[in-house]
């Protein structure tokens, strides 16, 4: 049984390394899909402003919003292993050889493609929300961005929360293109120790599983946050006339304030 | 006595069809106005318009004697002093019912949040709706509701607030407590727009009534005589389908 005694024998010589790159993966895909929908919810509040009046404005607010258009298309019909490359390469190419550091430049990759990403989550959630609750908004005197801030991103937030987390898990997986810049994630880790060892096939279906691991427990997670928030979104609990368990939060209420 | 709002020969198209087709209109301080008309005849769109939910095509509309459509005026501030209660409610369904009235006075006007508390419970108690303070806006009744979204627009303190048939889209039942509330509002001095299809409303509690036809103010004045003596044909046959 050769199979088993390589793969313990990975396990035990190679653990640091894999567990580093574990959590390279993790980090790289974790603070991508964060920054990520930061980009997303950025572009989804500038697309969403209403046109100005004013010629000079409205020409700008078009401009803006035609290089966020750009941005989409661009990232989005390109693969992220080509655009590590150009982006990695391209920075060492206009600063005379010097490269970026690998894990910042890693996380900026993936930041950015997601953000392509998340522009258009955040644009379908920003749309499904009624219109009425931008009017009211709008109608006591808030500005599109306290409007956007206060009353319609929470709401878009607990729409777009299964898209953001079916972002998360992507980059998981995505992540391993990485290698290809040198970043130590866990693909790369793997084709390292591969070269030690020669045992291709077992390194490679250990990473499998360690990844299969992580897009597994992870979703579980997710969907059990997701439902919890999806809970609170039907409202029924608390201050309910018809449920009795509302009064007594209702009451505490009103003790606060006599 | 001033002017707080003043419509001058204000037009509204929609995509080439004219909607407002020219209207003078004159608020004063403390004046309940009705406004009633056939649905279509552009009386919300009149309203957006006030409010610059909607832009005006040409007129203008001055606020105490200012522009706010040519005017350097600051839009936001502009609509925080004549806040506006909609149809549909349009309460925020990710706040409760206190934060719905808190959140737009710490925002917009900048107050304290304790201040906009106390301010925001003064009001909630007057709409009767004090006791549910923690409840969001999907647990409520349309009357609950929209009591509460006078309550938020009574928070702002403003000037004027305006009404767009703040009781069509409930039950029956529920259309005497809003009534009420604005009946309070009206006698206390507050100055009211209130596009309303409640004849008995705009009869007795207005000090004028806006008569709306196919974008133009068809006929207007006391609302006694309006309704007994009404001159145009127009709102003799709006008044008879009305009232039957
Ligand atoms: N945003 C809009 N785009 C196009 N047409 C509109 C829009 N808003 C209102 N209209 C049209 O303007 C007319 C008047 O509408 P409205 O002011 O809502 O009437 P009312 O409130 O008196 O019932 C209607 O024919 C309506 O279809
Ligand atoms: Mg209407």
């Amino acid at each position: 049984m050769t199979f088993i005694e390589n793969v313990i024998n990975i396990i035990t010589k190679y653990h640091t390394l894999l567990l580093d790159g574990l959590g390279y993966t993790m980090l790289i895909a974790l603070t991508g899909t964060i920054f990520g929908l930061i980009i997303g919810l950025l572009t989804g509040i500038i697309k969403t402003i209403p046109m100005s009046k004013s010629p000079i404005l409205k020409f700008l607010q078009k401009l803006v919003n035609f290089i966020i258009a750009c941005y989409v298309e661009i990232f989005r019909g390109t693969p992220m292993m080509v655009q590590s490359m150009v982006i990695f390469w391209g920075y060492a190419f206009m600063n005379d050889g010097n490269t970026l550091p690998l894990i910042p430049a890693g996380i900026f990759i993936v930041s950015i493609n997601t953000g392509a990403y998340m522009t258009e989550i955040v644009r379908g959630g920003i749309i499904s929300v009624d219109k009425g609750q931008f009017e009211g908004a709008y109608s006591v005197g808030m500005t599109h961005w306290q409007a956007m801030t206060n009353v319609i991103i929470p709401q878009v937030m607990r729409n777009i929360l299964p898209s953001i987390s079916n972002e998360f898990v992507i980059n998981i997986k995505d992540t391993s293109v990485l290698n290809v810049i040198g970043v130590m994630e866990l693909y790369y880790m793997a084709n390292k120790i591969q070269t030690m060892t020669w045992n291709i096939f077992e390194t490679y279906l250990i990473i499998c599983v360690m990844y299969f691991i992580m897009t597994f427990t992870i979703t579980r997670i997710l969907r059990v946050f997701e439902k919890k928030l999806a809970g609170s979104d039907t409202y029924t609990i608390c201050g309910s006339q018809s449920d009795p368990n509302a009064e007594i939060r209702v009451k505490k209420e009103k003790e606060e304030f006599r | 006595m001033e002017n707080v709002i003043t419509l001058k020969n204000l037009k509204k198209s929609f995509s080439g069809r004219e909607i407002l087709k020219g209207i003078d209109l004159e608020i004063k301080k403390n004046e309940v106005v009705s406004v009633i008309g056939s649905s279509g005849s552009g009386k919300s769109t009149m309203l957006r318009c006030i409010n610059l939910l909607e832009d005006a095509t040409s007129g203008d509309i001055l606020f105490h004697d200012k522009s706010v459509i040519e005017g350097h005026i600051d839009i936001n501030e502009y609509r925080s002093r004549i806040v506006m209660v909609f149809q549909q409610f349009n309460l925020f369904n990710n706040m409760t019912v206190l934060d719905n009235c808190v959140r737009p006075q710490t925002v917009v006007l900048d107050r304290s949040k304790d201040e906009a508390r106390e301010i925001a419970m003064k009001y909630l108690r007057k709409v009767g709706m004090a006791e549910y303070i923690n409840a969001r806006p999907a647990q409520l009744s349309g009357g609950m509701k929209q009591r509460v979204a006078i309550a938020r627009a009574l928070s702002m303190n403003p000037e004027v607030i305006l009404f767009d048939e703040p009781t069509s889209a409930l039950d029956p039942e529920m259309v005497g407590e809003v009534l009420d509330v604005m009946r309070e509002l009206a006698s206390e001095g507050l100055t009211m727009i209130v596009v309303t299809h409640e004849m008995a409303f705009a009869r007795d509690v207005s000090d004028r009534v806006i008569f709306i036809d196919e974008g133009v103010i068809c006929e207007e004045g006391d609302p006694k005589e309006f309704f007994e003596n009404p001159k145009t044909e127009r709102a003799k046959a709006f008044l008879s389908r009305f009232l039957n």
